[in-house]
């Protein structure tokens, strides 16, 4: 019975473990988290969607007929969290927050739209409306 | 002596993943195992006609969950062997640091798994405990808990500030010495040894010619371990193979055991390694021709045959990993075996049938 | 730039095996690499203090190869799943899978998921055929 000291040194000591829903613990600073884009500065480029491994972006410029219009959409489900868009992103608008999407229990997309850069791109007029807009 | 035929898993208590063995019984004796595999078999080889290279680096660390960024670092280093580039000094001290971090969760859960393979819960609960802590330190030094993503072609994405470095060197003490208090349980506990010792054994020889790995290939007293090639940062750092010469379930939990400690020794010396620098190297054109790169992951040897035409992507994946080489000598050893001893035996080769089908 | 490779003839490869083998080397696996159309390599990597060396064997798709496996037993899993994956047979199998080593419920003898052109099973091999289907004829992607 080597392991009586640990065994009784654990008795006595408080929980190893966290009381979960009721205590979270704080996630680390740099946690890569939820995927996030700032549509506000999103330009449409689709660098993201084409260096994404799992392949869930897809950016269409002028998409449902307008042509002034982009769309970003996120299959969050099939994100891993790699952060690779994060830093392949011209922009910068793109970043991941430290903590994860809550479960959900359907399977869901998000897009949004903005407004495309117009050409010679005025960084003034690049904030369009943004719109949040989630499919089944 | 009729024979029974019982089947060991896909689904067995003592394995989370699925293999198959149809083994033959004599009473309670093995005569004959029979490996059945293909329950997990995603075909990770064959996106590489779909991914491009670089998106292959997140896509080879999902081969295995353990030892995510050992396999992202085998491919990103045969890719840069292809390319012609080195990674910086500080990407590749980097590198081992999170290898070695890599190495030291998985034979803590190994070690936990075992226990619980012969029903030493608390053993198994204190090392799990234990582990979440080097969890902890992946997490917050590259953002993911376990497959963390670091590797790019020419160096590394994340680096470690001042602070971090003291953190993790502060953490690893305590790491460290709680391994150390749980040394006598696991080496000379007398359920452990009644459980481990003299069962299971794989003779030198045998190990040679089976073609097995890692602490399979060293518990049988073969001191060959892919470090001693000096990839990464390890040419610089003081390393000696862990043996052990018994070659029995013993011999191979032992080496396991100090490989943990040998780790937290790495990480160490590569820390302090550390000098500022380059994170990368700009990776410019793209792979042509064939290039082998083999590494150690905790598991054993692990090789990758890449070729690449040119393109942005590769004609040929090849991912050989060392479970995949350690179940023939699986099927070797467990003839002649109690049948209550087959858990045990089958775990003792660390089995990672994800890993093993890709 | 390509790696060191001695080119061994199908017929030879048994002989080689086995020198290596007595010369002290440890087998490690094989590699199946498609050519073209109707090529394929066999790489076999055998390893000896951490030296490689490698065999280079030249296959036709859906040909067939001597199998190793009888003088290294670890051979035999990496041949069954070459089979699988290649449609590459190999006589002399220790332990032969039939092609069905990932996929129980593999219904052809020849199926090649992992060649770009595939090798085309015989849809129902008549009787003047050898069992196992002969070398299928090929397909584009």
């Amino acid at each position: 019975m080597r392991m009586l000291p640990t065994v009784l040194a654990n008795l006595f000591a408080k929980a190893a473990t966290r009381n979960y829903p009721h205590f979270v613990r704080e996630s680390f600073e740099h946690a890569r988290g939820e995927l996030v884009n700032d549509i506000k500065g999103c330009i449409f480029c689709g660098t993201c969607a084409r260096k994404c491994p799992s392949q869930c972006l897809t950016v269409a410029r002028g998409a449902a007929g307008d042509k002034t219009e982009g769309a970003w959409t996120l299959e969050f489900f099939a994100c891993v969290g790699c952060g690779v868009c994060v830093d392949a992103c011209p922009t910068r608008c793109l970043s991941q927050k430290a903590t994860h999407r809550p479960v959900a229990v359907e399977r869901a997309v998000i897009t949004l739209t903005g407004r495309l850069p117009e050409r010679p791109a005025r960084k003034d007029n690049a904030a369009g409306k943004a719109a949040d807009k989630t499919e089944a | 002596m009729a024979r029974t035929v019982i089947p060991f898993g896909p689904q067995h208590p003592v394995l989370p993943e699925p293999i198959h063995l149809s083994l033959v019984l004599e009473d309670e004796k093995v005569v004959e195992a029979l490996p059945t595999l293909g329950y997990v078999h995603r075909g990770l080889e064959m996106l590489a006609v779909k991914r491009d290279y670089n998106q292959m680096i997140q896509i080879v660390e999902r081969v295995c969950g353990i030892c995510s960024m050992i396999h992202s670092l085998c491919y990103c280093q045969g890719i840069e062997e292809m390319m012609g580039l080195e990674a910086p000094r500080r990407a590749r001290m980097l590198r081992v640091v999170w290898s070695e971090l890599h190495r030291l969760h998985s034979h803590l859960l190994w070690l936990g798994l075992f226990a619980d393979s012969f029903g030493f819960e608390s053993l198994f609960m204190q090392l799990w405990k234990i582990r979440e802590r080097v969890m902890d330190l992946n997490e917050a030094t590259t953002g993911n808990r376990v497959i963390v993503s670091v590797n790019v072609v020419g160096g590394v994405r994340a680096d470690l500030d001042e602070g971090q470095v003291r953190w993790i060197k502060d953490t690893l003490v305590e790491v460290e010495a709680s391994i150390r208090s749980l040394q006598s349980t696991i080496m000379n506990d007398s359920t452990v040894c009644k459980r481990t010792k003299g069962i299971g054994v794989l003779t030198k020889q045998a190990a040679h010619d089976l073609g097995a790995a890692g602490p399979m290939l060293r518990g049988s007293g073969i001191a060959q371990d892919m470090r001693q090639l000096k990839y990464a940062g390890f040419d610089e750092l003081a390393f000696e193979p862990v043996v052990e010469t018994a070659g029995d379930c013993w011999a191979r939990s032992a080496v396991r055991f100090r490989e943990a400690l040998q780790s937290i020794d790495l990480v160490r010396q590569a820390l302090d390694k550390l000098e500022p620098g380059d994170l990368a190297v700009k990776a410019k054109g793209r792979p042509e021709g064939e290039v082998i790169t083999r590494v150690e992951q905790p598991r054993g040897e692990c090789l990758y045959y890449l070729k690449g035409n040119g393109s942005l992507f590769l004609e040929r994946v090849r991912i050989r990993t060392p479970t995949f080489a350690n179940i023939p000598p699986l099927a070797a050893i467990l003839p002649g075996l109690d049948f209550a001893d087959v858990p045990v035996v089958v775990l003792s080769i660390d089995p990672c049938i994800s890993c093993t089908e890709r | 730039m390509s790696i060191e490779a001695l080119p061994v003839a199908p017929a030879d490869l048994l002989a080689a095996a086995t020198r290596l083998k007595n010369d002290g080397y440890r087998f490690v696996t094989m590699t199946s690499v498609e050519l073209d159309q109707t090529n394929m390599e066999i790489l076999y990597h055998f390893d000896k203090s951490l030296a490689l060396k490698n065999l280079r064997v030249p296959v036709e798709k859906g040909g067939e190869l001597p199998s190793i496996s009888g003088v290294v037993f670890a051979a035999f899993l990496v041949e069954n799943e070459i089979r699988d994956q290649y449609a590459v047979r190999f006589e002399g199998l220790v332990l032969d899978y039939q092609g069905k080593l990932y996929a129980e419920t593999a219904q052809t003898a020849a199926s090649s998921p992992f060649c770009r052109y595939h090798v085309k099973a015989e849809p129902d091999p008549g009787p003047g055929s050898a069992p196992g289907g002969q070398p299928g004829s090929l397909e584009g992607k």
